[in-house]
């Protein structure tokens, strides 16, 4: 608890500070290569047959997802409080890459929980994190998947908290977390709410990010939330059915519940126990989500709805056909939902989709689930 | 104060451990409610708790246990804690959580992951059920925190004797020690220690300090040895008694 007043402290001290804004925006700048693109996908847009279709191109980021930005952003707050470790956790191996790079950015030591199963499924990553000079640690409890990865890095940082700093990698866990991650990655629906206006001439009428934990829906949406006239969407992980274990889709399937230090939706059973859950997608096994979505579910504000594994990689290959981009099979979730959506709009009207990140990480999976090998 | 998980390997032989400990004069016994994600647990606790819901071990059948356990006839024995995540409490209800628990005989609740900033609906429940919320200091709980945690505590303090997870550990921080004398002197309700602690010599450390120890991991690693290294019950639940005589033993000389 102290750790985390602590980081609240500091973290709202930074928040108003003009000398960490300016870091932080040179660093988005001249490291990750923000401003990202926004992109109008013509071909995808023909195919649909009905609103126009622009992609926020997070996957050309620094490291080739959205996750570089809340982890240089937590990094630049580590050296702040004069932490001189971090330890993070990750799943699909983006948030691992993306801290390992910050850290190796910053000369900070890094150590990543990581599943044993995501470590099989997510090896290119794996070997990224090692090169950039982090230690991977297997976690082999429980589900072996994300969640045991939350709570091994907990585990070290209640022993290592006096000069460690816990990079988590979504808007998950205890508080200040949740709104902190949500702060850092604000900058991608901030930048897309300026790109349409200047480059449409006015806003969207639906915005579509994928949520796992939430992390990047949460940074697209949160500009958005008060422009009540834009549909905003987000798209879970819907595996490969609505039985328990089959998905990982909880706001869809979840009730109210306590995990990792939150109350939120969570995937449990009638005792409190945290559900296995399933997705095609490693960065989307996740059985809770970020608190904020909660509220937003219950508000009515988000609408939220489970794309499976088929359609994901359905879009996965489509959008590498038409469009010559290769997406996150977390992101292909998301555009699999405005294939299906998209030709109920017309052809004035606008649909932006999060693509937070790139596919090169899933070739394996993907490969491996066509019976290919590579 | 010895720790068992309810329902490793199964809740049969969880009564007869109970039972054993409660004949060799134990203070108190933790009981540990198995749950999925237990941060603050190291892998000797999280194991037990993994094998317990591998055999599907229901909240529900662990009352029933421990109701069976306290209402029967034999000597009595002494006060049965919970450790329990508040994701289960939350789920189950904590009013029915608590309702069930007096009903099951217990004398209190332990709730790991549950801040005392937050716990104030549960003591409520918990004051007017008569059952204790047992809270926890950590070494790196802030003098004027723990004041504020001493004001709603009740049955004891529960001291945690390292920054981290539950788990056998060699030595005990001297900082412990600093922290219990100065506890002494904001509370009088009893100090048990608890996280790392596994041998005699480590509580006559804490002469005069502390009322109290708490062993978790040693005992469980014995019980686990039975579906771990297919070793007899029997065998088990004498090491347990061993291992609890001679802690008592210790306690004594301590006190």
């Amino acid at each position: 608890m102290h750790a985390l007043e602590q980081l609240t402290a500091e973290y709202a001290r930074a928040k108003v500070d003009p000398a960490f804004a300016a870091e932080l925006e040179g660093l988005f700048r001249h490291y990750i290569g923000r401003p990202s693109p926004l992109y109008f996908a013509e071909r995808l847009t023909a195919r649909c047959g009905g609103a126009k279709i622009y992609l926020k191109r997070e996957d050309l980021n620094h490291t080739g997802a959205h996750k570089i930005n809340n982890a240089i952003g937590q990094a630049l707050l580590t050296k702040r409080m004069g932490k001189t470790r971090v330890i993070a956790e990750t799943g699909a191996g983006q948030h691992g890459v993306a801290t390992a790079t910050a850290c190796a950015h910053f000369g900070l030591p890094c150590v990543v929980y990581m599943g044993e199963e995501d470590i099989r499924r997510q090896r290119l990553n794996v070997f990224i994190m090692r090169t950039m000079g982090a230690e991977v640690r297997p976690v082999t409890s429980g589900s072996r998947t994300l969640r045991d990865a939350i709570n091994e890095a907990m585990r070290d940082w209640m022993s290592s908290v006096a000069d460690t700093h816990y990079i988590i990698g979504s808007v998950v866990g205890p508080h200040p977390f949740p709104m902190m991650v949500r702060d850092f990655q604000s900058i991608i629906g901030r930048e897309t709410r300026r790109q349409c206006l200047e480059q449409l001439g006015r806003l969207p009428d639906e915005v579509v990010a994928c949520v796992g934990g939430g992390s990047n829906s949460a940074g697209m949406f949160y500009p958005f939330v008060e422009d009540r006239s834009i549909k905003l969407t987000g798209v879970e992980p819907g595996g490969r059915g609505v039985k328990p274990g089959e998905h990982a889709s909880t706001l869809s399937f979840g009730v109210k519940g306590v995990l990792h230090g939150s109350y939120s939706y969570v995937l449990q059973d009638a005792d409190g126990q945290t559900l296995d859950v399933h997705s095609v997608s490693a960065g989307l096994d996740y059985p809770g989500v970020g608190p904020e979505h909660s509220y937003w579910k219950d508000s009515g504000r988000v609408q939220y709805t489970p794309v499976g594994d088929q359609d994901a990689l359905s879009a996965f290959d489509l959008l590498a056909k038409l469009e010559g981009i290769l997406p996150a099979l977390e992101s292909s979730h998301a555009i699999a939902q405005v294939v299906k959506t998209a030709g109920q709009r017309k052809s004035d009207e606008i649909i932006v989709v999060c693509l937070s990140g790139r596919g090169d990480k899933d070739v394996y999976e993907v490969a491996r689930l066509r019976g290919e090998t590579i | 104060m010895p720790f068992v998980t309810a329902g490793d390997p199964d809740l049969a032989t969880t009564k007869r451990v109970i039972a054993e400990l409660g004949g060799r004069g134990v203070d108190l016994i933790e009981v540990g409610f198995p749950y999925s994600d237990p941060i603050a647990d190291g892998p000797v606790i999280q194991a037990s708790y993994t094998r317990a819901l591998a055999k599907k071990v229901h909240v529900a059948e662990i009352f029933a246990a421990l109701r069976d356990l306290t209402q029967s006839e034999a000597k009595p024995l002494p006060p049965l804690v919970a450790m329990v995540a508040y994701a289960i409490i939350f789920r189950w209800g904590p009013e029915r959580f608590v309702r069930d628990a007096r009903e099951a005989g217990l004398a209190g609740l332990i709730v790991p992951d549950l801040p005392a900033d937050e716990a104030t609906e549960l003591a409520t429940l918990c004051r007017s059920a008569g059952l204790d919320l047992i809270e926890l200091i950590a070494p790196t709980t802030t003098p004027e925190r723990t004041k504020r945690i001493l004001q709603t505590a009740s049955g004891f303090i529960y001291c945690i004797s390292v920054a981290g997870t539950t788990g056998v550990r060699d030595q005990l921080p001297v900082e412990l020690k600093q922290q219990l004398t100065w506890l002494k002197t904001q509370t009088r309700l009893p100090l048990a220690v608890g996280f790392g602690i596994s041998r005699p010599d480590q509580v006559e450390s804490l002469r005069g300090l502390a009322d109290g120890v708490i062993v978790g991991s040693a005992i469980v690693r014995h019980i686990g040895a039975i579906s771990e290294q297919n070793a007899p019950t029997e065998a088990a639940l004498r090491n347990v008694g061993q291992l609890a005589d001679d802690m008592v033993a210790a306690t004594h000389r301590a006190g």
